[in-house]
């Protein structure tokens, strides 16, 4: 080991810069230590105190002084040429850009910013999204909480506090919304219009915004409220709150709700302000039993595309009685099974309440008849109709509107079973959904037909596509690659179940 | 009435960024939040629910902040410890950080202690200070519980001088002892010879010459000082080399028009001179002050106290005045003079962090463009650096502007919600002591405040909120 000292007369560098080239100094190869200082005394006496001069040289404090240990004196001779050339150096820390923009971290921030904003959009984790809507409610904002496992006791806290301060909670769980035609969330680009949609649920937004499009028809608000808002415990606060503002929103001219069938003292609720809304309102709680004679005023449609119809009829839509096919009957012969695997929770449920009559029986994982859940969701028996974005199937695996392999493989696997012979599917276009789905889902389709076929059996599609023509898919370029290779379409979910029941029956008939 | 529809849809966008993407294709306004979780678990998180968008918070943090932004420190005087700050007794001992007993304390806190009972004259060698020290006669306190603080060891003993600064809004006072220059020191736990010849000078001739210059200027203003330093290259914490001149420049007329002998002026000049950290404890001092002003609002968020004892870190906050909220502390990382690594370093020790805690120091990192090699070399890196802690102020400091970015008041009032919300925890400059006594200070760099503290401190102010 060598210890050298070396003087750079006149050089001034501050502290910090030189503790940074004495660092890299000392990173060179054979080089021990380095200390690059301005040669006070004070600098001096700590360069002595560490060692690494036994006894300092006299302060020169105009000059920076460099002291290296090293392994030879060649080393030490290219450690002050490469100090020497550093000192010499024009070229500063060039290359460090721009400062970073400053992104506002909490709702407060980006409002300060932002002071103008009305609504906060809020997808971050269940856990989290309780606590930051409540935030925004504080700030007076409106909230959409796309979030989903958001605590009962949360949403029940949010709704009270939004009720008493005329703010609107969409959600949780809410994956929809159209606000002064933008879309939030997963939604479609629907015309602009005169209907204002209420719902419970995202794809049943999305169904009945969709079937209005179709029909020329257009939106002025689409409201989701969120999955649990009928439920007794939160009394359907959201859904209460959209029809007020739906019925004082000038541009508004019909009401449309959808929702499953709410808690019955929920429903009278929702039913008496529906009632006293001043405007024509469609209902259309699926499958719902209750007693519609008690409310004259209002229109009950069947189906998600009936309610699209009423609500274009009621508006100043010139539309034909509503008419589709019937639900044929008798039920096939047993052996033949239809499979219905779909990606939207209210498509499900919308073909579950169709076929469940007809075929006699239905497994699903959210059935009719609780006698027919499946005790294992990935594998079917019988007619099973199922919604594999639900949680049971998602957990890990991304949703199948955005990344269609789990149903790819649900279709693969529904072909391998000899008795399928008909796959029902929905196919959901819009924001948030995968850029091409008929792409997405074609290799999947041939690969079931080639097994069936390779079976001496043979497997129909069926499917209806809920899209527009301006969603970045494109519903007729999506319809076209489908029926192309040779899926039988229909032009909503519910024709799609009626479709799909009339070819199981044509299957069974012809084989028998 | 409702503002949600016909008002062209602002939408704040927090969680994924693909939904700002569409909606601002579709013709409406998105404003993204960078969010990420809160820090703390499930009790942190019902703390933030209680506290977030508070309006009792929101106003008391605006008045503790207001009150902070008004102080008016005025360096006043020299006094001595023992006489001057009230309540201190014969043989206390103060020490920077929360409290901590004799047997808990850092190595250069410890070294710090033996030194101040030498100076005292309680003890005359190294072992009977020790034993002095552990025997339960000396009472040990915070420097924070006498409105004083002190850099790294932080001690102040009754005998020593201390820089005495006035608010001149409310009168309240507050003090720090002087810093005695680089090298063996006590405030790095040094108590050699040298080190009490120093202290002795300081106290027989450097106090009194600058005790009569500052009866011949009266009081200094401080803040205006401390702005020109910024506009100067300090940043008020790691670099004083602008304030230490400013200060003496302010001082000098008077202290050779006062009756101070012409031997002792100039030693003392000579001394400041040579000490680019000379204005430091003037600095915290005067940041003292002015939080001393903001602290005591019920229902206040705003910390008022960020400080080290070389064990443990410890917060306060204006709404819960006297409560220290305390976590381990770690060593700082940053560049370590030759011979030394982060493996000789102390974890971090000092009431300094009174100047992050005022808006200064690492906050106002972007005023300093000699010393950004701490945060990676670049002027932008330490604009970043700056710019990180909006996330977690109440506001900007108008008195404290920072060139390099336009002349935007310095970053200042921390509010412990949004350090938990935003997971965002305040940068400190400081200095880095070897974990030996005696040795000194071995670096410099960057550290950050203990999340911990500011966890515990958002959920006992939620337990005082209705």
């Amino acid at each position: 080991m060598t210890t050298e000292t070396k003087f750079f007369p006149n050089h001034y560098r501050d502290s910090v810069a030189l503790m940074r080239m004495s660092a890299e100094i000392a990173g060179l190869p054979g080089i021990d230590e380095a200390s690059f200082v301005m040669a006070t005394e004070a600098n001096i006496a700590l360069v002595v105190e560490a060692g690494l001069l036994e006894e300092g040289p006299d302060p020169r404090p105009n000059d920076l002084m460099g002291v290296v240990t090293g392994s030879g004196a060649d080393e030490i001779e290219a450690a002050f040429d490469a100090a020497g050339e550093a000192l010499a150096s024009t070229e500063g820390n060039r290359g460090g850009g721009a400062a970073d923009a400053v992104l506002p971290r909490s709702l407060d921030a980006a409002l300060d910013g932002a002071p103008a904003s009305n609504l906060a959009l809020i997808s971050c984790p269940g856990e989290y999204a309780g606590a930051e809507a409540m935030k925004a409610l504080r700030l007076g904002l409106n909230a959409m909480i796309f979030s989903d496992n958001v605590p009962v006791e949360d949403e029940i806290a949010l709704k009270s506090f939004a009720a008493g301060n005329d703010l609107l909670v969409m959600g949780p769980d809410c994956g929809t919304a159209i606000i002064d035609g933008v879309p939030l969330g997963f939604a479609n680009r629907v015309r602009r219009g005169g209907i204002g949609v209420i719902g419970a649920s995202g794809t049943g937004i999305q169904e009945v915004t969709c079937q209005i499009d179709r029909r020329g028809g257009g939106v002025s608000q689409a409201i989701g409220t969120g999955g649990r808002d009928l439920d007794e415990r939160i009394g359907g606060v959201t859904m209460l709150k959209a029809v007020d503002l739906l019925a004082a929103d000038p541009d508004t001219g019909v009401i449309a709700l959808v929702s499953k069938p709410p808690a019955p003292a929920v429903a009278a609720r929702i039913l008496e302000k529906a009632a006293a809304a001043g405007k024509p309102v469609i209902v259309n709680f699926l499958g719902w039993r209750g007693d519609i004679s008690a409310y004259p005023s209002l229109t009950f449609a069947g189906s998600l595309e009936e309610t699209a119809h009423l609500a274009v009829a009621a508006g100043d839509g010139d539309l034909p009685p509503f008419e589709i096919d019937p639900m044929p009957s008798p039920a096939p012969a047993d052996g033949h099974c239809l499979r219905g695997l779909f990606s939207g929770g209210t498509f499900c449920h919308e073909a579950l309440l169709e076929l469940t009559p007809v075929l006699g029986g239905v497994w699903s994982t959210s059935p009719v008849d609780k006698s027919l859940t499946l005790n294992d969701p990935w594998t079917s028996r019988g007619h099973t109709v199922i919604d594999l974005g639900d949680d049971l199937f998602t957990r890990g695996r991304p949703h199948p509107m955005i990344d269609h392999g789990l149903r790819n493989e649900r279709i693969v696997k529904e072909a391998g079973d000899p008795s399928t012979a008909v796959v029902l599917l929905d196919v959901v276009l819009g924001h948030g959904a995968d850029m091409d789905p008929a792409k997405a889902m074609l290799p999947a389709i041939a690969e079931a037909r080639e097994l069936a076929h390779g079976g001496n059996r043979r497997i129909d599609f069926v499917a209806s596509v809920c899209g527009t023509g301006r969603d970045p898919q494109n519903l007729d370029r999506q319809e076209a690659a489908l029926r192309d290779a040779g899926v039988r379409l229909a032009p909503s979910n519910v024709q799609a179940a009626r479709l799909a029941a009339k070819v199981l029956a044509e299957t069974a008939g012809g084989a028998s | 009435m409702s503002n949600l529809f016909g008002q062209n849809l602002g939408v704040i966008n927090l969680g994924l960024d693909g939904f700002a993407d569409v909606i601002e294709a579709e013709g409406g306004a998105a404003a993204r939040v960078d969010w990420r979780p809160p820090a703390g678990g499930p009790d942190a998180a019902a703390a933030l629910a209680k506290l977030a968008g508070n309006p009792a918070v929101e106003a008391a943090n605006q008045q503790a902040f207001d009150r902070y932004l008004a102080s008016q420190p005025v360096l006043e005087g020299i006094g001595i410890a023992g006489e001057t700050l009230p309540g201190m007794g014969p043989r206390h001992i103060l020490h920077a950080g929360p409290p901590i007993e004799w047997e808990r304390m850092a190595a250069p806190v410890k070294g710090a202690v033996v030194g101040a009972i030498l100076i005292e004259g309680w003890a005359d060698t190294e072992d009977a200070a020790l034993e002095l020290a552990a025997g339960g006669e000396i009472t040990f306190e915070p420097c924070h519980h006498f409105d004083a603080v002190g850099p790294m060891a932080g001690i102040i003993s009754p005998s020593m001088p201390v820089v005495v600064v006035r608010d001149a809004v409310s009168g309240a006072r507050t003090y720090s002892n002087l810093n005695e220059g680089l090298g063996k020191v006590l405030r790095y736990g040094a108590y050699s010879g040298e080190v009490l010849d120093r202290l002795r000078w300081i106290g027989g001739t450097l106090a009194p010459v600058i005790s009569k210059a500052l009866e011949k200027t009266g009081g200094i203003e401080l803040k205006p000082l401390m702005a020109q330093a910024m506009h100067m290259g300090d940043e008020g914490h790691n670099r004083n080399v602008a304030g230490s001149v400013m200060f003496l420049k302010t001082i000098i007329a008077a202290a050779l028009n006062s009756d101070s002998s012409r031997e002792d002026v100039a030693a003392s000049a000579d001394f400041i001179a040579n000490n680019i950290l000379f204005f430091l404890n003037i600095s915290m001092a005067a940041c003292k002050c002015m939080l001393n002003a903001a602290d005591g609002v019920e229902g206040s968020s705003m910390a008022t106290v960020m400080a080290r004892n070389g064990v443990e870190f410890g917060l306060r906050i204006s709404g819960l005045g006297d409560r220290w909220f305390t976590a381990a502390v770690e060593p700082a990382d940053g560049l370590f003079f030759a011979g030394y690594s982060r493996d000789d370093a102390a974890p971090d020790l000092g009431d300094s962090a009174i100047t992050e805690t005022a808006g200064i120091g690492g906050f106002a990192m972007a005023a300093a463009p000699a010393i950004v090699q701490f945060v990676g070399g670049t002027s932008a890196t330490a604009i970043n650096a700056t710019n990180e802690m909006t996330h977690v102020t109440i506001g900007r400091n108008p008195a404290f502007t920072i060139p390099s970015l336009d002349f935007v008041g310095s970053p200042a009032g921390i509010d412990a919600r949004m350090v938990v919300a935003t997971n965002t925890p305040p940068v400190i400059n400081t200095g880095i002591a070897h974990k030996e006594a005696g040795i000194g200070q071995i670096g410099a760099g960057i550290t950050h405040a203990p999340m911990e503290c500011f966890e515990k401190a958002v959920i006992a102010l939620a337990d005082t909120i209705k």
